[in-house]
Formats: C-alpha cells, sequence, structure tokens
C-alpha cells in the first residue's frame, strides 16, 4: 500500500546534546492504523514531534534521515503548514485550552482547514456526532471536564482539521480501563468512517494491538521489532515483555511470581 | 469635606483611569500572547502621540485625519518591533528580552528628540470644548471626549477577543503555545498580531492623553504608571487591566488633588506594595484551573 508517512532513520539529540533517536524507521500506510509501542523514555512522543515540527519548540532537532508525509520531505515547513496539509498530532496530556469553552476549542483547531475543504458547522455536528457528550458541555470551560471528555474533545478537534493522518500520543494516558476502551472503540470508527490514518503511540500495548493493523515496537530511540498486529501480539517476547502474558503455559502471571530479566529480551542479542 | 470637589476630582481621576485602562490593554495584550513584558509601550504612545502633532500640526490635516493615520502608523511601529527585534530573540531569557525593549524605549525618545527637539509641545485642539456637566459635577470636555473614544476602541477588543475566531486564536495561542501549533493556528502571525494591536490601544490612547496634557519626549514615563496598573490588576488578565486602570487613574487623581501632585506616584506604587503581599499574580491574574 502506498505510504502517508515515512520516517527513514531519523536521529533526533535535544539541547544538542542528548540523543533520543538513534536511527528510526518506520511508516504508515494510507488509511491504516499503525501502533508504536514502548516504555518510558524510549522516543515515542520525539517521533511524534520530529514529524510535526514542534521538536525546534523543545530546542530538539533532527540531525540525520528524513521525514516524508504524503512523500514531501517536511523539514524546514513550519507546523501550521504542516496542519493545513494534512498531518494533525495530538499531543500526549491532551493539551486543551483549558480557558476557552469546548466550543472555542473546536474553532481554534479550524485554523487547521485550508479552502477548500466542506463547511464548518458539518463539521462540528460530525465531532458531536461521534462525542455527543461534548455537544451538552459545549458552553463550559474545557477545563473542568473530565478527563475521558478532555481527550474526546482532543480527538474532536482532529476531527475538525479533517486531516488524512492523525497521530495519537497515549490517548489512554490516566483514563480508567472502561474509558480508554470507549476512546479507543471512536479511534477504530474515525478510521473506519472517515478513511483517516492513524499513527498511535501506546504504552498500553495490548489495547493497541487491538485495533492496529500493524505494529512497532521502540526502545532506546530505534524500532527494535515490528511487524503485522496479530504476529506481534504472537510473538513470544511481545508477549512477555509487553503483553504481560507468560512465557511457557501462556498463562496470566501474578507480579510476585515474576522474576525481572529471566531472560534477556531476543532482539538485544 | 466638599462632596461637590470631590465628587469632580473623582469623575476626572475615573476617566483619566479609561485611559489608563486602555494602555494597560495594550501591554496585556502583548504579554498574554507572547510572555514579553513591553517596557516601549509609553514611547509607542509617544511616538504616536508626535505623528499626530507632525499630521495635524505640521503637515495641517484635518485631526480627524491625523488621529486615525497616528494610530495605524503606532500599530506598524510595533509590528515592526516586534518582527525585527523581538521574534530573533525568541527562546532567549526573559530579562533579554526585557532589557531589549527598554534599549527600543530610550532609541524611540532619542529619534523623537531628534526630529521633534525635546521642548514641551501643544498638540492641536480637535475634541468639542463645550463643558461637560454630569450631574452637578463638571468634567473637562477633553478628558470626557478622550474617555469616550478610548472606551469604545476598549468594547471594540473586548467583543473581538471573546467572540471572534481571531479573538479564539489569541487566547489559545496565551494557553499553550505547542498546543496552538498544533491545531495549525500560526503562532508567529498572533505574536505580530499582538504587538500591532497592542501598540494600537497604546498609540490611541497616546494621542489622546496629550491632547489633554501636553506632549515632550518624557511623556513615556505614563508607561510607569500603566506598569503599576497591570501588575496591580494582573500581567494577564484583560479585566484586570481594566479594573484597575480605573482604579488607579482615580487614585492618582485623588491623591494628587488632595496632598499634592508629588504624591501621585507614591501613592499608586504603595497600593501596588500593599496589592503584591496580598495577591503575588495581581487581583485577576491567572490562577490555574484545578480539577478536584
Amino acid at each position: 500500500m502506498e505510504a502517508l508517512l515515512e520516517i527513514d532513520n531519523i536521529e533526533v539529540v535535544y539541547n544538542k546534546s542528548v540523543q533520543v533517536l538513534r536511527g528510526l524507521s518506520l511508516r504508515v500506510p494510507k488509511g491504516a492504523i499503525v501502533a508504536l509501542l514502548g516504555s518510558n523514555g524510549a522516543g515515542k512522543s520525539t517521533t511524534l514531534k520530529s514529524v510535526s515540527g514542534l521538536l525546534t519548540l523543545e530546542d530538539g532537532e533532527v540531525t540525520a534521515g528524513e521525514v516524508r508525509f504524503r512523500s514531501k520531505d517536511v523539514k524546514g515547513v513550519p507546523p501550521e503548514r504542516l496542519v493545513r496539509d494534512g498531518l494533525f498530532h495530538v499531543m500526549e496530556g491532551r493539551r486543551v485550552f483549558e480557558d476557552l469553552t469546548v466550543e472555542e476549542n473546536l474553532i481554534a483547531a479550524t485554523y487547521a482547514l485550508s479552502g477548500s475543504k466542506p463547511s464548518l458547522s458539518d463539521s462540528y455536528e460530525l465531532v458531536y456526532n461521534y462525542f455527543p457528550r461534548l455537544k451538552e458541555r459545549r458552553k463550559q470551560l474545557a477545563g473542568y471536564l473530565s478527563g475521558g471528555e478532555q481527550q474526546m474533545l482532543a480527538l474532536g478537534r482532529a476531527l475538525i482539521a479533517q486531516p488524512d493522518l492523525i497521530m495519537l500520543d497515549e490517548p489512554s494516558l490516566g483514563l480508567a480501563p472502561l474509558l480508554v476502551e470507549e476512546i479507543f472503540t471512536i479511534v477504530a470508527r474515525i478510521n473506519r468512517e472517515q478513511g483517516t490514518a492513524i499513527l498511535l503511540v501506546e504504552q498500553n500495548a495490548a489495547v493497541s494491538l487491538a485495533v492496529a493493523s500493524y505494529g512497532y515496537i521502540m526502545e532506546n530511540g530505534k524500532i527494535v521489532i515490528d511487524g503485522p498486529a496479530d504476529k506481534l501480539t504472537a510473538n513470544e517476547d511481545v508477549q512477555e515483555f509487553y503483553l504481560g502474558v507468560g512465557g511457557k503455559e501462556g498463562e496470566a502471571r501474578s507480579y510476585r511470581d515474576i522474576k525481572h530479566y529471566k531472560r534477556r529480551k531476543r532482539w538485544l542479542s | 469635606m466638599d462632596w461637590l470637589f470631590f465628587g469632580e476630582i473623582s469623575l476626572a481621576g475615573l476617566a483619566m483611569g479609561g485611559l489608563y485602562a486602555l494602555i494597560a490593554l495594550g501591554f496585556v495584550i502583548i504579554y498574554k500572547a507572547t510572555r514579553v513584558i513591553n517596557f516601549a509601550i509609553g514611547e509607542i504612545m509617544m511616538f504616536a502621540a508626535y505623528l499626530f502633532l507632525a499630521f495635524a500640526g505640521g503637515m495641517e490635516m484635518s485631526p480627524w485625519i491625523a488621529l486615525p493615520l497616528a494610530v495605524i502608523g503606532g500599530s506598524i511601529l510595533g509590528g515592526v518591533i516586534e518582527k525585527t527585534i523581538i521574534r530573533p530573540m525568541l527562546g532567549e531569557s526573559p530579562i533579554s528580552v526585557v532589557m531589549v525593549t527598554i534599549g527600543i524605549a530610550s532609541i524611540l525618545v532619542g529619534l523623537v528628540e531628534f526630529v521633534w527637539t525635546a521642548d514641551p509641545q501643544l498638540l492641536p485642539n480637535f475634541l468639542p470644548r463645550e463643558p461637560v456637566f454630569i450631574g452637578e459635577l463638571y468634567l473637562a470636555p477633553k478628558i470626557a471626549y478622550g474617555f469616550l473614544i478610548g472606551s469604545a476602541l476598549l468594547i471594540v477588543y473586548l467583543l473581538y477577543f471573546r467572540f471572534s475566531r481571531g479573538g479564539v486564536a489569541l487566547r489559545a495561542t496565551a494557553s499553550d503555545q505547542a498546543a496552538a501549533y498544533s491545531m495549525g493556528i500560526n503562532v508567529r502571525r498572533v505574536f505580530n498580531m499582538a504587538w500591532v494591536f497592542g501598540s494600537l490601544a497604546a498609540s490611541l490612547a497616546g494621542v489622546l492623553v496629550a491632547a489633554t496634557g501636553g506632549l515632550s519626549p518624557q511623556f513615556g514615563i505614563i508607561g510607569l504608571s500603566v506598569l503599576v496598573v497591570v501588575i496591580v490588576g494582573g500581567l494577564d488578565s484583560i479585566l484586570g487591566a481594566l479594573v484597575a486602570g480605573v482604579f488607579i487613574g482615580w487614585l492618582e487623581t485623588v491623591a494628587g488633588a488632595y496632598l499634592g501632585g508629588e504624591y501621585r506616584m507614591p501613592a499608586t506604587f504603595l497600593v501596588l506594595a500593599i496589592i503584591l503581599v496580598i495577591r503575588p499574580y495581581g487581583l485577576f491574574g491567572t490562577h490555574e484551573i484545578e480539577r478536584v
């Protein structure tokens, strides 16, 4: 399938001194959900920021490699330009504008639209159709929404922009399991109904691999294993280290029995 | 106590305070959007007032044409300062940026002295001269009409920030810069617009204040009073700028009338010190929304 986003061997350095990404590559095909998994500090968020151009705000720099969106190099393209070209980054921690109302948050997202898109009232209706709860609260300040509602608002803003690719940074962060499921169901629905490709960054491997068609797992700034979601789910190492299922018999284990580093991860060899 | 006198002084003070509020608004818009404390705001006012002098006095245009021209000139000055001097300073420490604005202020003073000399000047009068009475109370016409024009712009601004799409972009940028970028908002353009709008408010206030009290290159000192206003009101609060502007204007005038002109500044700075002890972020400064 045709690739929408291609990341080729990028290296990212913060503050001209701390190297976070060491030759990371991945690709997101048109209309697919791709999961990027990894533990804290692996560089997942950095990967997304180096695509959306928000890296420079944090004094980070792509020192090598190339990021192509729709086969065009994104280097030097200002962030707002990329958004208008159809690449929407939903940042970690939701980042709703707390002292704006829900509706004003959506209005802010209309800056992502460029001329030739459908009318605005349609896209508000689209958002409220996916998230009826936001409609009830549209006059409220976003800061007073619950965590789940804020995540819905963050997704709603992305919907307003009608992008070709949504990069979702840890939508499950700080949410109750039931809400996580609800959010992921909607993400899958958006992908199916709007044809929007989604690059999903997560720590919750089980839920993400359930909705994604392809997955990458990264550690220390590079991809260590990748494959179709079902293959990854079946992989012994992934099961042990990311899905919390035991090695031999495949039954769930209690934390009491886990011996850490009983076996080296095979990909470290 | 003579209540009529007190009433008239208060009224004049409140009207003056309206103009302070307008300048403070200019200051707050810039601070809110860009987190730059703009010490040059008083000098931008002064520059616009001199432009008015040049257009209306020197070139003998009608004051009603000269006024918008001078205000536009002041706003352009603000936009140019942002684009050429402040933007390259993005990411530098706030103190450096503050020092740069102070530098800009003295350059503007020097420039004005160079062109118009350091002598005090009088602006051609363009506001109606009939005395204004509110009930029993007399109000100097210049102050009254200045207040009216200033308030009109204030109201336009408030409506714009509350209800327009551009206002949403500005408030979004103020609330979370990185998130604003990720919405496709052109943050650099918002910064520039903030400087233009801020300077516009200050320029209009500059011409109106200079029309009542005369103009000299030291006119920018008024920026100090406005600094008191914005700190009392809370650096990033538009409402704070309005309330504190009116209050400080009233206080200054009343203190000046009853205690003598030399007590104007000490009175306001005393209030500043007290407010800072009680509420370090000002009367209406940002308190983060906490969800419980």
